[in-house]
């Protein structure tokens, strides 16, 4: 494939990530054959000659300065996504006894999550094959940003989450105006609903019959952060893992980055972090087995709630691979985890944000991840999405309005 | 007709049952593996159930009742 300069998709294919088998980029999820997921396949041999760190650095400050490597030919449906803060953070380092640690901050994405990323990818693709209407299952983040990437495409959208998502996520759900959906039941039971939605109605149906090309866009949270390392792979990733699908994606982008000649041979090691009540894939590596075995989710970090994770056996082949490993949290240390991100570095993450915290603490005490290594802990969404759960240690101090009233309290806090 | 893919997952006391013939017989579903690994432990299977979607429905709801795990293999759940 001769790569001409205004070719700016260079995907050929999809393929089966068990047999191998290609198909056409199609909306389509499955291999025909053995019913594995399929994923984008590239002629990376054309995007090497055109793709650059200049070329790169040249582009738009946000997500889509790594076109060449997403899945799409038209104009993107783009609400602003990406290339968010890369913070060195010194003082929850030196809390937890690490001398380079960074929060890659997806807080700041338009939704406040990092689904913006594979959304605006999979809304372009939807675009671009025809459809109108697009819809979701979702965890209460993905539903947000499927809801205001329809909006900003003029298409319909039908999103669909658990009836017991946290208040402030149905907010900022229905402010876009989507067709919004509870359902008495786990997320596991949203899913199956939708795969039988998506069988009767031509949707585009955002992580069913686009999930190869969605999947692709969690793979510029890698990309940035090489990019923002100075064209540097970290030496530790802790990240969250519902799916297991960002987790695979954010190996992939090294891995990817590595292959083209634009950082050094990645010797990166991935760390899986999980909450406790839902913790599938921890459980297979501490097991040491490769089968993840379902469990039925409980907890409150519910937008990494999955008790059958699609991509488990993958995400748990790239921790071995690399020399990682993984951990689970419970949900009290969730919440610590996000007082002390939040304390330390001004960053309000979400229960997601509280597991990687907490996983990351659990990982250096064990001398998992040590003292020297750069580190990168990735924070995927907002803490005001999930507000409630530390609503109760909210005791603000109550005052006269009077100066006395003041100096009194200030002198019994100190 | 409908076809549809599942993926079932048997706890250790439900491997050595022939749920997936059962299913065929009793419910005039056609069943038709996919991929499988199955050991002492635990045991998966992908497959299709083609059939009239109100026995695939019913033929589900016997499965689910015996204790088996039942997902669809499309979404965010089920890889192996």
């Amino acid at each position: 494939m001769v790569l001409k300069e205004e070719d700016l998709s260079c995907a050929i294919a999809l393929r089966c990530r068990k047999c191998g088998r290609e198909y056409p980029l199609e909306p389509l999820n499955l291999c025909d054959f053995c019913f594995s997921p399929l994923e984008v396949n590239y002629d990376y041999k054309s995007i090497a000659e055109v793709m650059s760190r200049e070329r790169i650095t040249e582009g738009p400050s946000n997500m889509w300065r790594y076109r060449e490597l997403l899945p799409v030919d038209d104009n993107v449906v783009d609400i602003g996504t990406g290339f968010t803060p890369l913070v060195k953070a010194d003082n929850l380092g030196r809390e937890l006894g690490l001398d380079k640690l960074y929060i890659k901050n997806d807080c700041l994405n338009p939704t406040y999550s990092f689904k913006d990323r594979v959304v605006s990818v999979a809304i372009t693709k939807a675009r671009e094959f025809g459809f109108d209407t697009v819809a979701c299952a979702s965890t209460g983040n993905l539903a947000a940003s499927v809801a205001a990437h329809a909006a900003k495409a003029n298409m319909k959208s039908y999103v669909f989450v658990p009836f017991d998502v946290e208040p402030s996520k149905l907010t900022g759900i229905a402010i876009y105006n989507p067709v919004l959906m509870t359902v008495k039941g786990s997320y596991d039971d949203v899913n199956r609903l939708c795969s039988q939605i998506a069988q009767r109605y031509s949707w585009g149906f955002i992580n069913i019959n686009l999930r190869p090309y969605y999947a692709e866009g969690s793979k510029t949270l890698g990309y940035e952060v090489a990019e923002q390392l100075g064209w540097l792979a970290p030496d530790c990733v802790v990240a969250p893992a519902a799916s297991g699908l960002l987790f695979t994606r954010i190996w992939k982008s090294l891995d990817e980055l590595s292959m083209l000649g634009l950082i050094q041979p990645v010797n990166t090691h991935m760390y899986i972090t999980q909450a406790a009540g839902s913790s599938p894939i921890v459980n297979a590596f501490e097991a040491g087995i490769l089968q993840v075995h379902p469990v039925k989710p409980n907890t409150i970090a519910k937008s990494i709630a999955i008790g059958n994770p699609a991509d488990g056996y993958y995400a748990l082949r790239v921790a071995r691979q690399s020399g990682g490993g993984a951990c689970a949290v419970t949900d009290e240390e969730v919440v610590e985890g996000m007082r002390l991100l939040a304390e330390t570095e001004g960053i309000f993450a979400e229960t997601a944000g509280g597991v990687v915290i907490a996983g990351l603490r659990k990982l250096v005490t064990s001398r998992m991840i040590r003292k020297n290594e750069l580190t990168v802990a990735f924070i995927t969404g907002a803490g005001l999405k999930t507000q409630e759960v530390i609503a109760e240690g909210v005791h603000p101090v109550v005052i006269q309005p009077t100066l006395e009233s003041f100096e009194e309290v200030l002198g019994k806090r100190a | 007709m409908v076809k549809r893919g599942v993926k079932f997952t048997f706890p250790p006391t439900l491997i050595k049952e022939p749920i997936i013939y059962s299913l065929g017989q009793q419910f005039k579903v056609v069943t038709n593996i996919r991929r499988a690994d199955v050991n002492g432990d635990k045991g998966w299977v992908v497959l299709e159930l083609e059939g009239e979607g109100e026995d695939i429905e019913r033929g589900i709801a016997w499965v689910t009742g015996k204790g088996v795990r039942v997902d669809p293999i499309v979404g965010d759940i089920v890889e192996g």
